[in-house]
């Protein structure tokens, strides 16, 4: 049997007591009820204790009721395993729900962690750069990160959706408190897009726990009447649970919105004008222990007796330093919270207020502070002292109360954060004590404030101030727009006295920021260490750097900067808001680019026939392509030796359909090509075919491949793979930015062909068997040329180019017959012909000595270092990146250059990566690194290709080789292994 | 997130264009000395305030353009077509 809440009115607020909800925290069973937080349904149970602080360990309550809250950051279990760090005071409870305290061993209610608050004069800012020196901060790393932690990551799968949506607005509105309200109410049937986005799953924001009376009738009936002429409207559309996390350029916003349960949805927003209303933050009063479970915010009072039907405590002392308290006060009292006093720090009382207070009942203890409380799981009593005349310390006596609860208001400061990610500037306002938007400086950005983030902290200024600017912003967007009639007679003095800071007591007990554990000594002790720069003192003292980035303790941190450093709050500023204003789930910035759409695979023309021939593929790039093929269950070791061999005994036929294609088409595409190509491409005649290089702007070589003329006026392009669409992009540049005046055009046409790489001796007899009107003979068809014809009734480009050594030709049809071709090819050559993966390819080119852009090369390979030297010094016209290599550095006999490897020892096991070094005498230095390297099934031994310095000229040469540890002896020869004189190439 | 007028295209958001960097250069040629190749190839104006750059609709026509856009404020105070001259703007003193 579930004990009923202790601590549920039996009456009022927005809870739905028809719908009771069952939930555990910490193991035991509690009760709560639809339009609960967990934090309200905590609260109703009378759970005090509901955290350990991050780094003393002490108890901690709930302290406020929205997302500034720094203690009840729980662990909630809600079907996608355990969640930490979740802010309970606005996560809706949910049936079901498994609570948990992240941290407390071995309970939350006895921790044996709370030794560090004992010996909490060990423990000050910055203790472990000065604590921990011996023997290493890694000695006790481990341990310390184990006791500091928020709680655990869930294992496994998250289960949660994640999506992203983009939206145009005319006017974004954040915020739906009564600013929010009475600017949308107004521009609602404006015939604008509105956009109004609260984080609350209710509109109404501070009027949702208010009861005043707005227009003559009470405060829930107008939210209610506003909330369905908001929904009614056509132009209107409201968001709720969703929160506006990053203020970007160009009046791009972002929403993290949760109005889903299972989904977040991460949408941008580009709106015409965007108008902030995001009310401000309740500041809190700092002395000694005000952290214990029972002190809590004002406003978090009230919103926990009006709008959850809780009270937070039975008995509750208000600690105040301006007006708004008061109405807080009221509330506790007519809801059944005994208030035995408000400690006022101010001397002189607004009669408005006190009269109240005095028909109440409640005695106002006036010029006075707390001074420290009491109670380790709960509150049991406060101490209270008179301020002296200057006000720097307390007279006797000393009152002491007792109560169950503290109510504290230290004013309001404005929520800027957006304003400020924006590019607006802030101003310290004396009067108000906090920092309110700067008139004075224009943002760059279309956004106004309004309401108490522009420091209007009553009811009827924000009201007014909400309508005023809501017409306003909507007439900017080019609507017309009349503001909304709002009126209120609610009570809106204010009075705040600047003082937040209880002048006497023990500093180190005294916690400015409740979530990090910073206190006022730690403060204290930054500035006696000079950091007194306001980023220095956050990075020291870790103030504001919480989950909560501050929203309750920045500016008491930096008003006490100002005073301990004499200077002025606003000489002192504020450090720089950066988005996001609240954690955003990386999910939901991934939102649904993970998995099969992390990346589209791209398929060969003929990828089901590769899989149905046994070819196991691996992602090469974007393209899913045949590693190898398991023909009769080879393995792969044994499949790749095998084609290997096939293919130099016989043929083998290679699926080449990814490789880049760009056709350049017109009268200047030759001269184009020429300026592009380390090779002269103007002299190439159609037919014929020719290996080029392409490089960088200084030098570096970025891709090769061969280029065939056509005609004239047309080229074909080949380049890497991997490098196709980016070196599309660099000629369109080329072209577009560098040399508009050519007349050409360049198009990709890599996915319009199908390629079939026929090589080995005996390709030229089996294509001769195929129907086709093309002589494939060596007197029609010798390598390095390209004819055109028919070729199973396809109309095909035969090209006669080798990556493997072999003869060979690259037949190339419509990407839609690619599949016709491999399969004839393969039915009519029988046991002639063996389908052939990319890493046999890659064994092929490395005894053939050929390079591969991007492996054998790296960031510093110019033409030279591959020996391009002839060709290069043979053209004299320029080409991109030619001044760059006639530079002193790039002609260095000692840079880097293109050689073969093979180990002295046959057995030994040369693996690319290792480093070409220098002998003991010159002090082991690397002087290159081995770029490929394989066992040569044709050769039968190992051999590799690498960059070595002066590589050229020591051919024939002994170098000693360190790879992971081991070393041993090479032999640095031509990288052609494999048929140096080309004869088989040739055939 | 920079809102583009594409010349061609019309207004798109930056997550459709390619930035390319520092617009109005001239290639050197093949007789320029090293240290104005290679203040070519690697001294790049940075300033605060206005910035001659070039863009290309990458999603869309393809077409690269210029763009005047201030450094400090993202606005884009001018997109005029590659080869153009720059428009005569008077940049405004970003402190002021």
């Amino acid at each position: 049997m579930t004990p009923s809440p202790t601590h549920r009115l039996t009456s009022g607020g927005r809870i739905d007591r028809s719908r009771p909800l069952s939930f555990k925290f910490n193991g035991k069973q509690l009760q709560g009820y639809s339009g609960d937080t967990i934090a309200s349904a905590l609260l109703a149970n009378g759970i005090g204790t509901v955290n350990r602080s991050f780094k003393y360990h002490r108890p901690r309550g709930v302290m406020s009721a929205g997302v500034e809250e720094t203690n009840a950051l729980l662990t909630v279990s809600g079907g996608n395993g355990d969640i930490p760090v979740v802010r309970t005071t606005v996560r809706a409870l949910v049936d079901g729900h498994l609570i948990k305290s992240p941290s407390g061993f071995p309970n939350v209610n006895f921790d044996l962690g709370r030794v560090l608050d004992f010996t909490h004069q060990f423990w000050a800012a910055g203790f472990y750069n000065k604590l921990f020196k011996w023997p290493s901060w890694r000695w006790y790393e481990g341990t310390v990160r184990r006791m500091a932690g928020l709680g655990k990551l869930p294992d496994g799968e998250d289960g949660n959706k994640y999506f992203h949506h983009n939206v145009h607005c005319d006017v974004l509105i954040v915020g739906a408190g009564p600013a929010g309200l009475a600017a949308a109410l107004g521009c609602a049937n404006s015939g604008a897009r509105v956009l109004l986005v609260e984080q609350d799953h209710e509109l109404g924001g501070s009027l949702l726990a208010d009861g005043a009376q707005i227009n003559a009738i009470d405060s829930d009936t107008w939210l209610s009447r506003t909330t369905s002429t908001l929904e009614d409207a056509a132009n209107v559309t409201v968001m709720t649970s969703s929160t506006v996390s990053g203020y970007y350029d160009h009046n791009v916003l972002t929403i993290t919105d949760r109005s889903t349960t299972g989904v977040v949805r991460f949408w941008k927003v580009r709106a015409k004008e965007v108008l902030l209303a995001t009310g401000a933050f309740e500041q809190p009063l700092v002395f000694e222990n005000n952290d214990r479970p029972g002190v809590m915010l004002a406003n978090a009072a009230m919103a926990y007796v009006l709008r959850y039907a809780v009270k937070p405590a039975h008995v509750m002392v208000v600690a105040t330093n301006n007006d708004t308290a008061y109405r807080v006060a009221f509330a506790l009292h007519d809801n059944g919270v005994r208030v035995p006093a408000i400690v006022d720090s101010r001397e002189n009382i607004a009669e408005e207020v006190s009269k109240e207070a005095g028909e109440r009942g409640i005695p106002i203890m006036a010029g006075s502070v707390v001074l420290d409380t009491v109670g380790t799981k709960a509150l049991t009593r406060v101490s209270v002292g008179r301020l002296s005349n200057d006000g720097r310390s307390t007279v006797d006596p000393t009152s002491v109360i007792a109560c169950q609860g503290l109510a504290m208001s230290g004013g309001f400061n404005p929520n800027c954060s957006l304003y400020s990610q924006a590019g607006g500037s802030l101003r310290y306002d004396a009067q108000l004590a906090c920092f309110v938007p700067d008139e004075e400086k224009a943002c760059r950005q279309r956004v106004t404030v309004a309401g108490a983030a522009n420091g209007k902290f009553s009811l009827a200024d924000a009201l007014t101030e909400g309508a005023r600017t809501g017409s306003t912003v909507t007439g900017e967007a080019g609507f017309a727009c009349l503001p909304a009639e709002v009126a209120t007679s609610a009570l809106s003095s204010y009075h705040l006295k600047a003082m937040r800071f209880t002048p006497t007591g023990d500093t180190s007990r005294q916690w400015v920021d409740f979530a990090h554990d910073v206190t006022v000594a730690d403060i204290e002790l930054a500035v006696r260490e000079n950091f007194v720069s306001v980023e220095h003192l956050k990075r020291y003292t870790t103030v504001g750097m919480a989950v909560d980035q501050g929203k309750t303790s920045n500016l008491n941190a930096l008003t006490l900067l100002a005073e301990l450093t004499d200077r002025s709050v606003e000489e002192v500023g504020t450090t720089t808001f950066r988005p996001p204003f609240m954690p955003v789930p990386l999910g939901a910035i991934a939102g649904p680019r993970h998995g099969d759409f992390y990346a589209p695979a791209r398929l060969l023309p003929a990828h089901d026939w590769h899989a149905d021939h046994g070819a196991v593929f691996e992602n090469y790039g974007p393209w899913k392509r045949p590693e190898y093929y398991t023909t009769n269950g080879r393995d792969r070791e044994t499949a790749i030796r095998e084609e290997v061999l096939a293919l130099r005994r016989s043929a083998g036929l290679f699926d080449g359909s990814p490789l880049g294609k760009i056709e350049i088409n017109g009268p200047d595409a030759g001269e184009f090509l020429n300026r592009i190509y380390v090779n002269n491409a103007l002299t190439l005649k159609p037919g014929r075919v020719r290996y080029g290089i392409m490089l960088s702007e200084n030098g570096i070589v970025i891709d090769d491949g061969v280029f065939a003329r056509l005609a004239d006026d047309c080229y074909l392009l080949s380049t890497t793979t991997a490098n196709a669409d980016h070196i599309t992009a660099w000629l369109e540049q080329w072209h577009q930015c560098e040399w508009p005046d050519l007349n050409l055009v360049i198009s990709t046409v890599t996915s319009q062909w199908a390629v079939a790489t026929l090589a080995g001796p005996n390709a030229r007899t089996l294509l001769q068997e195929i129907e086709s009107d093309i002589d494939f003979s060596v007197q029609a068809l010798p390598h390095m040329t390209l004819t055109t014809g028919t070729f199973l009734g396809m109309h095909a480009r035969v090209q006669r180019v080798s990556f493997s050594g072999e003869m060979s030709f690259e037949i190339s049809v419509p990407a839609l017959d690619g599949r016709q071709v491999m399969e004839t090819l393969m039915n009519s050559g029988g046991d002639r012909i063996t389908l052939i993966g990319i890493e046999a390819l890659t064994i092929l080119r490395t005894e053939k000595g050929y390079l591969h852009v991007g492996g054998d090369t790296d960031g510093m390979t110019n033409a030279l270092d591959i020996g391009f030297g002839g060709i290069v010094a043979r053209k004299k016209t320029d080409f991109v990146g030619k001044r760059s290599l006639l530079r002193g550095g790039d002609q260095r006999k000692d840079r880097r250059q293109f050689v073969g490897v093979e180990p002295l020892n046959d057995n030994e096991e040369l693996e690319s990566g290792a480093h070409f070094i220098t002998s003991q005498r010159e002090g082991r230095r690397s002087q290159g690194v081995v770029t490929s390297a394989c066992f040569s099934p044709t050769l039968n031994r190992v051999i590799g290709l690498g960059l070595l310095e002066g590589g050229f000229a020591r051919k024939g040469e002994t170098v000693t080789v360190f790879d992971d540890g081991r070393t041993f002896d090479v032999r640095i020869t031509d990288p052609t292994f494999y048929d140096p004189g080309g004869e088989k190439m040739n055939a | 997130m920079l809102r583009i007028d594409c010349p061609w295209c019309g207004t798109r958001d930056e997550v459709e264009f390619s930035f390319g960097g520092e617009s109005h250069l001239t290639r050197p040629t093949l007789d320029a000395s090293d240290a104005v190749w290679s203040d070519y190839l690697f001294n790049k104006d940075n300033p605060k305030g206005i910035h001659y750059e070039r863009w290309m609709h990458h999603f869309g026509c393809g077409r690269w353009f210029n763009v005047a856009r201030d450094t400090l404020t993202h606005e884009i105070h001018a997109i005029y077509e590659m080869g153009a001259a720059k428009p005569d703007l008077a940049v405004k003193d970003p402190d002021s």
